[in-house]
């Protein structure tokens, strides 16, 4: 069943368009990917369903749980419980780990926010009093917004990129929150470019152009990485040449 | 009516600081409302002299030399009532090779129509070390105008750090005049952390001389203004003496209708002299403040823990 709708989605930036006419439907408490070139207009799609400033303009329609979310902010997407974590996490300067983290639990007590630190692979001990600023790498402050987004409890989490950034050791860590928000009932949303990431999925999209191309279980999608073989005529523009998210 | 103990008890509880702490005889004390001095307590080494003024107070601090003290100075200046004039003129005088930290509580939690005035002359003595964290309590309207005023000298090798940080209520106005020259190998280490909303106003004017071989200075303000709030942070920093070394910074996030200004000053007097500077002033980051909202922060919440985590950087 579909918690998540997104209905004949068109987006436009400067006049060129980067979604067109998309239509995906998200089962509810699975593990997705949505794969593509880039350009494809993956992370656009994150945006616009998490209606981030700039995505909020466009056609068709974002369903969540059998309800329209398009005319909800960013905030009001959040606590019904859609949630997003970025490519390239923000920095914040001044704010803890430990009030970073608490900001979006459920549980805000001490041990809840150590407990979920563990399960990205993030020492608390060391960490949890530092702020989440430029004195960590970008595949720590990665591990923390996934840290943030396991003490949310959301009902879909869209991560976009989950493995840029991280070393090979701490992948598996990764890998392993995302069973966990899984086991929680959470329906995963996994924006990528590599093949080990749509090998945690259980169904994948391949977008290219601003459409999908293709859906299907992680055996069929995985040929895109293998033969490099697009299902349409590749023309893709890299978003960032025309002002917007790649 | 309230005994002076009870008074004083009232006072440092709106500090969120435990009245008992002001019991243990290692921890030196004073506590003035208004004119009235409510306690007083020293250690050894340490000598503190009041004066009653008609409009304040009048404090004269000495640290003999080489005396270190272990325990933080508390001090709590502030007014229970909600109108009137509070002076305090301090003096302080640091012996050489003396170690002192102050912590002092600016508590006016009811003020409607108050003036603080600060006028302090503070010596450092060659080779001491002397911190001062000030920090504001005032009442959720503002009501209040505060002028702390500071000339400070720093011997050879002396540290003053100080920190001057508003934890309740509204600004009101506060006008921060501090002056500071050091000698060589002096360090001068001024932070400054307040956010303002409604029709608040922070001026800050901080300024530094670096004049010694080797002295070393860091001006760092770190505001914000919401509502129609307005800040005028004007920082200098001077070095005439060889390989002294300084950094001013300031850090202004603007929201709503409010106005921020910041003039950083430097001006270096000799070659091997190094100073810079740094200043960005803008709103609160778009990608900060969507990654708390998409965590189901409002964007008021989410503007208040950004803007929290920058001043307590």
């Amino acid at each position: 069943m579909g918690v998540l709708e997104v209905k004949d989605l068109k987006l436009q930036f400067n006049g060129k368009p980067i979604l067109n006419n998309l239509s995906i439907d998200f089962w509810d408490g699975h593990i997705h990917a949505v794969v593509g070139p880039n350009g494809a207009g993956k992370s656009s799609l994150a945006a616009a369903i998490m209606g981030l400033s700039g995505y909020r303009n466009f056609e068709g329609d974002v369903i969540f749980e059998g309800q329209s979310i398009r005319e909800m902010t960013i905030d009001q997407r959040a606590r019904a419980g859609i949630t997003l974590a970025w490519q390239e996490p923000a920095r914040f300067e001044g704010l803890s780990i430990r009030d970073f983290i608490k900001s979006s639990a459920k549980d805000k007590s001490e041990d809840a926010v150590r407990k979920v630190l563990h399960e990205v692979g993030i020492e608390s001990s060391e960490y949890i009093d530092r702020a989440v600023d430029k004195t960590l790498s970008g595949g720590e402050r990665k591990k923390i917004e996934l840290a943030s987004i396991l003490a949310m409890k959301p009902k879909v989490a869209i991560l976009d990129e989950p493995d840029s950034g991280i070393d090979i050791e701490s992948i598996q860590r990764i890998f392993d929150a995302v069973r966990v928000l899984k086991a929680d009932g959470t329906t995963v949303i996994m924006i990528t470019h590599s093949l080990a990431v749509l090998e945690q999925a259980e169904h994948a999209f391949l977008m290219c152009d601003g459409q999908v191309v293709d859906k299907g279980d992680i055996k069929k999608i995985r040929r895109y990485f293998e033969d490099k073989c697009l299902a349409c005529d590749h023309k893709n523009i890299p978003l960032k040449e025309i002002g917007g998210q790649s | 009516m309230k005994s002076q103990t009870e008074l004083m008890a009232d006072l440092y509880r709106e500090t969120d600081t435990d009245p008992h702490e002001l019991q243990d005889p290692e921890v030196a004390h004073l506590v003035i409302d208004g004119n009235k001095v409510l306690g007083l307590q020293g250690v050894p080494g340490l000598d503190v002299q009041t004066k009653e003024l008609e409009d304040g107070v009048e404090v004269a601090i000495k640290l003999a030399e080489g005396t270190k003290v272990r325990k933080p100075v508390h001090l709590c200046f502030g007014m229970y009532s909600d109108k009137g004039i509070q002076r305090i003129v301090m003096n302080v005088d640091i012996g050489r090779n003396a170690a002192i930290s102050i912590l002092a509580h600016c508590v006016f939690p009811f003020a409607v129509d108050i003036q603080h005035i600060m006028d302090a002359k503070i010596k450092i003595g060659d080779g001491a070390h002397y911190t001062y964290f000030e920090r504001h309590i005032h009442s959720p309207k503002g009501g209040i105008k505060v002028y702390p005023k500071a000339v400070v000298e720093i011997g050879k090798k002396a540290v003053f750090k100080t920190e001057f940080e508003l934890i309740k209520g509204r600004v009101g106005l506060i006008d921060i005049d501090y002056e500071t020259t050091c000698d060589d190998g002096g360090v001068v280490d001024m932070t400054a952390r307040v956010s303002g909303k409604g029709d608040d106003i922070i001026k800050i004017r901080e300024t530094a001389h670096l004049k010694g071989e080797n002295s070393r200075g860091l001006l760092n303000s770190k505001i914000a203004v919401r509502d129609k709030a307005r800040a005028e942070i004007y920082n200098k920093m001077t070095a005439t003496g060889a390989y002294a070394r300084g950094h001013v910074d300031c850090k202004e996030i603007v929201q709503d209708e409010g106005v921020a200004m910041a003039v950083p000053i430097v001006e270096v007097h000799h070659p091997k002299a190094h100073i810079t500077h740094e200043a960005a002033i803008g709103s609160v980051d778009s990608r900060q403040l969507e990654t708390l909202m998409s965590r189901g922060l409002s964007e008021d919440s989410a503007v208040e823990l950004i803007i929290n985590g920058m001043l307590s950087e």
